[in-house]
């Protein structure tokens, strides 16, 4: 699973935080912090709930390679 | 319950198009429709009154996700064509173009549908913010007049000032309340909103409604106060709330109120559940119904929703989530802020335009505000979630 964020799209909500603190975090001004883009298999069903939950549709995910 | 063979979704915005996701994540394998009466492609709501309006989104930019996504899902979309009657019993959607679409399980997710004052059609210039469309046709009627009135002191009538006031016009905000926001945010951090308007060189008239549009040749040229006053105005944007749409469900046979009346499933009859603004359904947690209008609930109920059509019996009981971005201004509330909320600023300063606010009723932490200060309002989340006793807040206190 590869994440990608689009900075521009972020609002700042940190829903992606909350789910999955290991891969997501927040600038001062909200905005997200990608911390890793190739998370291991045990987050998937976190990041992809982040994925769904993020208010800002901000955060893809390329599954499957 | 047996699985369902196929979902009816009506209305393809955000929280329709969640419960379509959600479905697939769980593995759900039968037909998909979603109905939709904009001929867009699902699109987000947040950015039209700050980036879309301002000009700093395409509107193209508010897609919710794109189309190879979109094809990916494996959903039939119906767009262009909304629903004029439903028949719960026999779970039959009938469309204003004459379709009939039949589904094991029907979910409503049409969401609000705006006020207007009374014939405000008559004159040009006047707008309402509801839709990508509304928002280009009052861009556009932003670029050419400078003087702006906004009747309401909402959410919607804030951000667009504060967004209209960015291009560099005259902006005017009328509403009924004493302060911007009192109802959602409590008359002491609404008196902040008012001071960072104010400061931005907005004129704020509040604690007088709009009682009529004035007009002539055809296009709106003031607005009249409930005092007999004129205010002049090249162009008005009519932002005094919105109503759950569900006039289309009159004689359906389900419970209508303010909204869909719902359980605590989401579900409004045997195999009809509502979901995202246009839900009021009975929060276990709190002991009463509720209807949340913002953007998080529409994804959290729709995956709430499709847990519940796959047969897992969960009732939804979130802790709610809302922003607003005004000027350099994000302001995030978790939780409720109810009417007799008392205020407690636990981290930084309002005079700095950076604090955390907590909200407390009848002895707990209810509600948590940050002004940007993303973090620190993430952590006193917790608060909120455990129900903290108010007293231990009272000692948190920054001393103002
Ligand atoms: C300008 C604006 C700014 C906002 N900003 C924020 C914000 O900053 N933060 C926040 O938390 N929330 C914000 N919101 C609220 C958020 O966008 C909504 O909570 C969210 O869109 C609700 O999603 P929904 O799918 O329930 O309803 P909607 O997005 O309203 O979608 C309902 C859809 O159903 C369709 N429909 C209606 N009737 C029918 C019918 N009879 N048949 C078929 N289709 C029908 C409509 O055309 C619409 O596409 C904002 C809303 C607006 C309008
Ligand atoms: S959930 Fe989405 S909008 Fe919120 S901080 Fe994370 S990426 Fe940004």
């Amino acid at each position: 699973m590869r994440v990608v964020v689009d900075l521009e799209k972020c609002c700042g909500a940190g829903q992606c935080v909350l789910l999955a603190p290991k891969v997501f975090d927040q600038r001062d001004d909200g905005i997200v912090i990608l911390l890793d883009a190739s998370p291991p298999k045990e987050l998937h069903a976190a990041v992809r709930e982040a994925a769904t939950v993020c208010p800002g549709a901000a955060i893809t995910l390329e599954e499957g390679q | 319950m047996t699985t369902p063979s196929s979902v009816l979704v009506v209305g393809a915005s955000a929280a329709g198009l969640s419960v379509a996701e959600a479905l697939r994540r769980e593995g759900f394998a039968g037909r998909v429709t979603l109905l939709g009466a904009e001929r867009h492609l699902p699109y987000d709501r947040p950015p039209l009154s700050k980036k879309v309006l301002s000009g700093a989104f395409k509107p193209e930019q508010t897609l919710l996700r794109p189309e190879s996504a979109l094809a990916k899902l494996d959903v039939e979309f119906v767009l262009g064509d909304p629903a004029i009657r439903l028949d719960a019993a026999a779970r039959e959607v009938t469309t204003a173009s004459g379709r009939s679409l039949r589904a094991d399980v029907i979910v409503l997710a049409t969401g609000l549908e705006v006020r207007r004052l009374p014939g405000q059609e008559a004159w040009a210039g006047v707008h309402v913010l509801r839709t990508v469309d509304d928002t280009l046709a009052l861009r556009a009627d932003l670029l050419t007049g400078p003087r702006v009135v906004v009747a309401g002191d909402g959410v919607l009538g804030t951000e667009i000032a504060a967004t209209a006031r960015g291009m560099g016009l005259e902006v005017t905000v009328v509403g009924p309340q004493s302060a911007p926001l009192a109802s959602q945010l409590g008359l002491q951090v609404g008196g902040y909103l008012a001071k960072l308007h104010t400061d931005q060189g907005v004129a704020l008239r509040l604690g007088i409604g709009v009682q009529e549009l004035c007009g002539a040749e055809g296009r709106v040229t003031g607005v009249r106060l409930a005092n007999g006053e004129v205010l002049p105005a090249d162009v008005v944007v009519v932002a005094i709330g919105s109503r759950p749409a569900i006039g289309w469900l009159a004689g359906s046979g389900l419970t209508l109120a303010d909204g869909i009346v719902c359980d605590s499933r989401c579900q409004a009859a045997a195999g009809i559940y509502a979901v995202g603004d246009v839900a009021w359904w009975h929060h276990e947690g709190l002991g009463t119904g509720v209807r949340l209008e913002n953007r998080t609930n529409a994804v959290e109920q729709a995956m709430a929703v499709a847990a519940n059509i796959l047969g897992k019996d969960r009732p939804y009981t979130p802790v709610p989530y809302f922003w607003t971005d005004q000027y350099d201004a994000k302001i995030q509330v978790h939780g409720f802020v109810p009417a007799d909320a008392e205020v407690a600023i636990v981290e930084g300063d309002p005079a700095l335009r950076q604090f955390v606010a907590l909200y407390g009723s009848r002895g707990k932490v209810t509600g948590v505000l940050g002004w940007n200060m993303v973090k620190q309002t993430r952590q006193h989340r917790q608060h909120v979630v455990d129900g903290t006793a108010w007293d231990a807040v009272r000692a948190l206190a920054v001393p103002q």
